[in-house]
């Protein structure tokens, strides 16, 4: 008994720094569930709450309000549209593949959730470290593009096949490209020098590292995040790897697979209720995915800002409360616009419901200054909150591009990002190889 | 790709398509596009022959939105129909009331006063402007951007506003009667339509902002269903489609009907007749528009808003055929009248009617994708091509 207790008990210690499927002697399964229950419930949650924001934030740069009815400002707006998907009747047309038909959603979501089983929120914050951990996470996310295929086939029907057909298309010509970039990335793991230029050192194993965790402590180690790494390389893999991923998420401007004003929906033309909403929850996972590997790979995934240029206890110290702040303005924004409701009796519950919420966001804004919970959370903070500016640039492409063509849209995975990407990689190698050979002569 | 230049205008064998069965053995795709579909402009519905993403040959289906205008015209006094013409092309109901209202006249031998004048072609511009932003909006929406749709209509608004405050419309107007207007122009108004010209022009440079040298938007439509002016010429088709392949025609300037030849603006026109030349030329209308507005509201005279026109309105025998410059293109009408109360017959030829007979040249060798992109170019309104 006193056992299992120590065997759940281990993961509360301070000094745990192994994420708990990837601990020494098989790992510990109990807290693996755990984390892998908070992950899902994290991501759905973070679906959630990009569901609201996409309306609203578009909605602002549309000079329109976006939703206000369901709740204050349209905050319960997504759950009344989940209970509306789930209460929807099901249709399956009557020409449909049933089998492949009932099967494809589960695919794309699968392929979206499991992604998340190597995504390291903090050093110790990762469901499991693999050692092949980002060649897991693209196999697996490029999964998804089996789901559309199948989903569109079944489908029967014109639109949806010509959607899975421009998605399979789409997803190979910009997976070379994505590929690529984070080859790059990977190799600059294995230079282990100190600096932006900065290449080897004395006693370097010059061997990189495809573990997610270990990526981000390759970057604490040579002090600088990869998109900086090199000067203009680092920016340059990363910007093909942060276009190559919207087109991979079939997002604006690449969302040809379900383009609206062609395609109706593209290959989800017939799906309705909750088998759509599958897909929807699938592709901002799937979103939330590719901004978390961009994230690690170039921008030091749960690493706060100036860790060594600002480093020491007192700044440790200072970075240490930008979670409870940023709860708390938000808690702030909340109540400014809770003295901004319409006085009027009609919005009472209204107000009364904004101000609960103001107060549960100061609340949680509270708890997270508490030393023992800062600690643990900073790591997961930096995470989350470099993966939501990636989803503010999602949002405002969408509100800012036109659609690409079909051909336009492979030439540019072909013609300019493959290119580039070989280009950088090749430099890259190259830049590492000279620089080892330089950093060996000094120290002989 | 397939030059769409250089395959011969539409015949009758048009979708005999060419089939190449040297590598693979490939089915025509046949997709019916509409009448409910979100890009199809209301209820077109077209029929594409495709070969994979190709165009291969299109069919455009039409009459779902038929109402019969034209008999309706036969059973009704030359009043009385009036309103009906609003309803045609509703997005420019002005344009088609001013038609109308000048080819009666025309008929009866009777000319608006000055100031009539002066206010339809105010209320007329501003239409166009309306038209044009509509367009502009629901053609950017179609490409794939959605913001511009929400900022044209914001600025459309404010026209609208002021077709209100004249005759208690927004859309359908109603705004002009046989021989002059609806009604005196309300206290304010030339206020308004100076606050609105200057609401406006910085509005225009936003849009441009966004579109005209955004690389995707460029890409989208250069060479994106290009038309020469010869075969706009033989198809018929007028209005800013037909400027855009270089041809500097319109009715304004070459006809001057109401008391367009008082005022200074130019027809700006195209070069390779592509989208983008459309977008282009659309654009700087809509700026012209304004100008002519500005004149023309600087320089109202005083004075009657009624010609004399008898209460019942019986035209001599004969027909006669007025057209104007719509927003959309050539807006003619052609009414044959026996000598009774009631036109013996109407025919309307409806520049959106016309202007889709190009959409299976436009769109021959082109992407799924351009379609769409065509079809909003040629801004038709499905309640002008059915009637």
């Amino acid at each position: 008994m006193h056992e299992f207790l120590d065997y759940i008990q281990s993961y509360l210690r301070n000094d745990v720094t192994v994420s708990p499927g990837a601990a020494p002697n098989g790992g510990n399964i109990f807290w693996a569930l755990v984390y892998i229950l908070l992950v899902f419930a994290g991501v759905s949650l973070g679906v959630i709450c990009m569901n609201w924001l996409e309306r609203k934030i578009l909605a602002h740069m549309q000079v329109r309000l976006g939703p206000m009815r369901v709740g204050p400002h349209g905050l319960l707006q997504p759950i009344a549209d989940a209970v509306k998907l789930l209460i929807k009747e099901d249709i399956m047309p009557a020409e449909a593949d049933a089998v492949v038909f009932w099967v494809a959603p589960f695919i794309v979501t699968l392929a979206a959730f499991t992604v998340f089983v190597v995504v390291p929120f903090g050093p110790a914050h990762a469901i499991t470290d693999m050692n092949i951990g980002i060649l897991f996470m693209l196999g697996v996310s490029s999964l998804s593009v089996l789901g559309i295929v199948t989903a569109g086939w079944a489908s029967n029907s014109h639109y949806p096949l010509i959607g899975a057909l421009r998605s399979s298309a789409q997803m190979v010509s910009y997976e070379v490209a994505m590929g690529l970039a984070v080859v790059s990335a990977i190799l600059m793991t294995s230079l282990h020098g100190v600096g932006l230029y900065g290449v080897g050192g004395p006693g370097t194993s010059g061997i990189g590292t495809l573990s997610m965790i270990d990526i981000v402590k390759m970057q604490e180690e040579q002090h600088v995040w990869f998109i900086f790494k090199f000067f203009p390389l680092g920016l340059i893999a990363f910007a093909i790897f942060a276009i190559a991923m919207i087109a991979e998420t079939n997002r604006a401007p690449f969302d040809l697979p379900e383009a609206e004003s062609e395609l109706t929906a593209g290959f989800h033309t017939e799906y309705s209720g909750f088998r759509w909403s599958l897909f929807f929850l699938a592709e901002y996972s799937a979103m939330i995915a590719v901004s978390s590997i961009a994230v690690t790979l170039w921008l030091g995934g749960w690493l706060r800002p100036f860790p060594n240029m600002l480093g020491g206890h007192a700044w440790d110290l200072v970075f240490s409360f930008f979670p409870g702040l940023a709860f708390l303005f938000l808690a702030g924004m909340t109540f400014y616009n809770v003295r901004r409701m319409p006085q009027h009796p009609f919005f009472k519950i209204q107000t009364m419901g904004l101000a609960a919420f103001g107060a549960t966001l100061g609340l949680i804004g509270l708890i997270l200054f508490i030393p023992p919970v800062r600690d643990r959370v900073g790591d997961i903070f930096w995470f989350v909150a470099k993966v939501a500016a990636f989803m503010y640039l999602y949002i405002w492409y969408r509100g800012t591009f036109p659609r690409y063509r079909f051909d336009q849209l492979m030439k540019v995975g072909w013609k300019v990002l493959l290119p580039l990407g070989l280009g950088v990689l090749i430099l890259t190698a190259g830049a590492g190889i000279v620089g080892l050979e330089m950093a060996q002569r000094v120290t002989h | 790709m397939t030059d769409p230049k250089t395959l011969s205008p539409p015949s009758l064998e048009t979708h005999v398509a060419a089939h190449d069965d040297t590598f693979l053995d490939t089915n025509e795709l046949v997709i019916n596009m509409g009448p409910q579909h979100p890009a199809t402009h209301g209820v077109l519905r077209v029929i594409l022959r495709l070969d994979g993403e190709k165009v291969l040959g299109l069919e455009c289906v039409i009459g779902y939105l038929h109402r019969g205008v034209e008999k309706i015209a036969e059973n009704r006094t030359y009043t009385m129909f009036n309103p009906y013409v609003d309803r045609m092309d509703y997005v420019a109901a002005v344009s088609n009331g001013l038609g109308y209202c000048e080819a009666v006249e025309k008929l009866l031998s009777v000319e608006a006063p000055p100031r009539a004048q002066y206010i339809r072609v105010i209320l007329t511009e501003l239409n166009r402007v309306a038209s044009h932003q509509l367009w502009l909006g629901t053609h950017a929406l179609d490409i794939g951007a959605i913001t511009p749709l929400f900022y044209t209509f914001r600025d459309r608004e404010e026209i609208l506003k002021i077709f209100e405050k004249y005759c208690g419309a927004r859309l359908t107007t109603h705004a002009f009667r046989i021989g002059g207007l609806q009604y005196e122009a309300y206290d304010g108004f030339e206020k308004d339509v100076k606050n609105f010209l200057k609401f406006f022009a910085p509005k225009i440079d936003e849009y441009e902002e966004l579109l005209t040298t955004n690389r995707i938007w460029l890409e989208r439509t250069k060479g994106v269903g290009v038309i020469s002016g010869k075969d706009c010429i033989a198809l018929g088709v007028t209005g800013p489609v037909l400027r855009a392949s270089g041809v500097q025609w319109d009715i304004r300037k070459a006809q001057p009907y109401a008391n367009y030849k008082n005022f200074d603006f130019k027809i700006p026109t195209g070069e390779h007749g592509d989208t983008y030349d459309r977008y282009l030329v659309r654009m700087v209308e809509m700026r012209q528009s304004c100008r002519i507005i500005e004149q023309a509201v600087n320089a109202i005279p005083e004075g009657p808003i009624m010609a004399k026109v008898p209460k019942v309105m019986k035209p001599p025998v004969g027909e006669i055929y007025h057209s104007i410059e719509a927003p959309k293109g050539e807006l003619g009408y052609f009414i044959v009248s026996d000598g009774s109360t009631q036109p013996y017959r109407v025919r309307v030829r409806p520049p959106s009617f016309v202007n889709l007979q190009a959409l299976d040249l436009m769109c021959r060798g082109q992407l799924v994708a351009d379609v769409i992109a065509v079809i909003g170019t040629l801004d038709i309104v499905l309640g002008e091509v059915d009637r």
